[in-house]
């Protein structure tokens, strides 16, 4: 009789279900994963090293194309590194612009994971009413910023610009009459605080939605409970953080434990999973969805009441306005410096993470007092993530792999770099 | 915390390290090579310090550091003509302090973050001792560090490049790497495959590296 061996199969680069370009090389027994090793690097774009030859603020907008599915978050990490260096506060006006879009952004990241980790595991349905919402909220980064993904909207010592009094309306086409352009614009007219306002009333009823379709349904959970468990010394051991860290039991969250910006006012709670499967992660996530969208709300309310300066008033450091530079030498002279050399950061290192969408987004700067980062090292979440990828699906079937890397919300941006 | 969390910090890791200055609230160690993975197991296990993530591991290569690619005092005459191939001479620095190896650490039972490095004693062939055995998780990113700054971890089980294509020759991080690569990549019509070739574009650096004297930030008169 013929000895039956283990093969080894080739998953990825290209593959649907691969969330990118991972390519994965399992050795297989039968259908059960023996080793999986992942080749990564095919979208490695040496941002770091790029960052290292431009000065500090023409380096924003890398940021954006790290994770490219939670943009604002890791400008955000980013800036207050600068800002740590720099030793500047940014405005209270700015800090809770920017804890709202980093909410925004979580909400962003986790419904384009609802929708991906549904999809490659036979959910089609969810997919669609997920970026249903996505919609809404890429508009909010357009009327912020202009563009809808990399929106290169934070910057040392504030944010870009004041959120803006009026939101985009959708003018009637071949494609929409009147009525359907009435509907779409009616919460837009009010501007862009009240767009998000209603948002957040809406949305809750949304995530129901999403959780009638999955929470209970019985494919739903063959698919994930007790599907890559994770113990919580081990969820330790292999640097896991966000909601791969508290799906195994572990509170940890830097939102609250060391809390940055305008977090530490904020009402909110952290859910922790229990087992430290997929559905724990799964659970957890959409409760985010839900814990995001109450901070939103209190930042709408807050930033209604309280108008102010969104940018530090130190010349050497925020560009000048436009309209100052027309008259004001001063003014001129410092744009110009600003957009050839940059500015100097005190010699110095300091290490700022933020609590992305995925885990803990750091970076690590060391500056020696150049108008350039010395070294830029960006910490990505799915980085030890998916370094773990063979210890949590060794033993598991192959389709099980696919869902291990949906729950892990891989995306390459961040790991290649 | 401060003041007892360095003489804890001291007393845990012993004569091998010591305290560097940095920013308020952050703590940076650096320790000698030889007592890299002494340190690391201390730090992680001592009952009050409980280091137990390793967060983030990266090389760092200090061959240019403080060196401006511009004097502004003396360049008023002449600017600086920015597509130039300046054939850089490196700084002459002592032995030992070109490759140094940084880790992040967290205590997510003391909530409290610290920051431990050693320099590689040797600048041609920095070896340092792998720490994948104290956390899991140094894995990949000791992977990572080989690959791009050429920093070889002693004792790591799979010592492979990881970001750059396979095949790839050099350390693409190091300071004396050029930005723009050594080699680029075409599709050859004739032999019918993608080929490599030297790169045949010039090296530009549109903003030069300027180190100003800014007595803003200098310590004696911000205190810092």
């Amino acid at each position: 009789m013929a000895e039956i061996q283990s093969y080894t199969m080739n998953f990825g680069p290209q593959h649907p279900a691969a969330h990118g370009v991972l390519r994965l090389v399992l050795e297989l027994d039968g259908e059960v994963i023996q080793k999986a090793d992942p080749h990564i690097g095919l979208l490695h774009r040496a941002t770091e090293k790029l960052a290292e030859s431009k000065p500090y603020n023409q380096s924003i907008g890398y940021m954006d194309r790290l994770d490219y599915v939670s943009m604002m978050c890791n400008e955000h990490a980013y800036v207050m590194a600068i800002e740590r260096l720099l030793g500047v506060t940014p405005p209270l006006r700015a800090q809770y612009i920017r804890v709202m879009f980093d909410e925004i952004t979580r909400i962003l990241n986790h419904l384009m994971w609802l929708g991906a980790h549904g999809l490659d595991i036979g959910a089609m349905t969810v997919f669609l009413l997920a970026f249903k919402e996505r919609e809404d909220l890429m508009d909010c980064y357009e009327a912020v910023s202009g563009t809808r993904m990399h929106a290169t909207y934070y910057r040392p010592g504030g944010v870009h610009r004041d959120l803006p009094r009026e939101m985009p309306l959708y003018q009637v086409s071949r494609w929409r009459n009147q009525k359907d352009v009435d509907r779409l614009n009616e919460a837009r007219a009010g501007g862009l605080l009240s767009f998000i306002e209603d948002f957040t009333r809406r949305f809750p009823k949304a995530v129901d939605e999403y959780e009638t379709l999955l929470t209970d349904n019985r494919i739903w959970k063959q698919r994930t409970v007790n599907i890559g468990v994770v113990t919580p010394e081990r969820a330790l051991q292999l640097g896991f953080t966000g909601p791969m860290l508290r799906g195994s039991g572990i509170a940890w969250d830097l939102r609250k434990k060391q809390p940055y910006d305008v977090y530490d006012q904020m009402q909110f709670d952290i859910p922790v999973g229990v087992n430290g499967d997929c559905y724990d992660r799964y659970l957890v996530r959409m409760e985010e969805l839900r814990q995001s969208n109450r901070i939103i709300a209190q930042c709408v309310q807050w930033l209604r009441q309280n108008p102010g300066p969104v940018m530090i008033d130190d010349a050497k450091i925020r560009t000048p306005r436009r309209e100052d530079m027309k008259g004001d030498m001063e003014s001129l002279i410092h744009h110009f410096k600003l957009m050839t050399e940059g500015y100097g950061v005190p010699e110095g290192e300091t290490y700022a993470a933020v609590e992305a969408p995925k885990g803990e987004f750091g970076i690590y700067l060391v500056s020696d007092g150049a108008n350039k980062p010395y070294r830029l090292k960006c910490r990505a979440p799915g980085f030890p993530h998916l370094a773990s990828l063979e210890e949590m699906v060794t033993g598991h079937m192959l389709s099980d792999v696919v869902a291990v890397i949906g729950t892990q919300d891989i995306v390459f941006g961040e790991i290649d770099r | 915390m401060s003041d007892a969390l360095t003489e804890l910090l001291l007393a845990a890791t012993g004569e091998a390290a010591r305290l560097v200055p940095s920013l308020p609230g952050e703590y940076t160690l650096e320790c000698d090579p030889a007592s890299w993975v002494a340190v690391a197991t201390a730090l992680r296990d001592h009952p009050q310090l409980r280091f137990d993530q390793l967060v983030d591991l990266c090389g760092v290569d200090y061959l240019d550091y403080g060196r401006s690619e511009w004097k502004t005092l003396s360049a008023t005459g002449s600017g600086f003509s920015r597509s130039v191939n300046r054939e850089t001479a490196h700084a002459e620095r002592a032995p030992g302090t070109r490759f140094a190896v940084t880790v992040h650490l967290l205590s997510v039972a003391h909530n409290r973050r610290l920051r431990l490095r050693a320099f590689c004693s040797d600048d041609t062939e920095p070896m340092i001792d792998s720490l994948v055995g104290v956390w899991a998780s140094a894995n990949w990113y000791e992977r990572e560090a080989f690959d791009l700054f050429g920093i070889l971890f002693a004792g790591h089980p799979d010592l492979r490049r990881l970001l750059t294509d396979y095949g790839f020759i050099g350390h693409p991080f190091r300071k004396d790497f050029p930005l723009i690569g050594e080699v680029e990549v075409r599709y050859d019509p004739i032999k019918q495959r993608v080929v490599y070739e030297p790169v045949s574009i010039e090296p530009r650096t549109l903003v030069p590296r300027v180190i100003r004297d800014d007595n803003r930030y200098d310590p004696a008169l911000t205190g810092r």
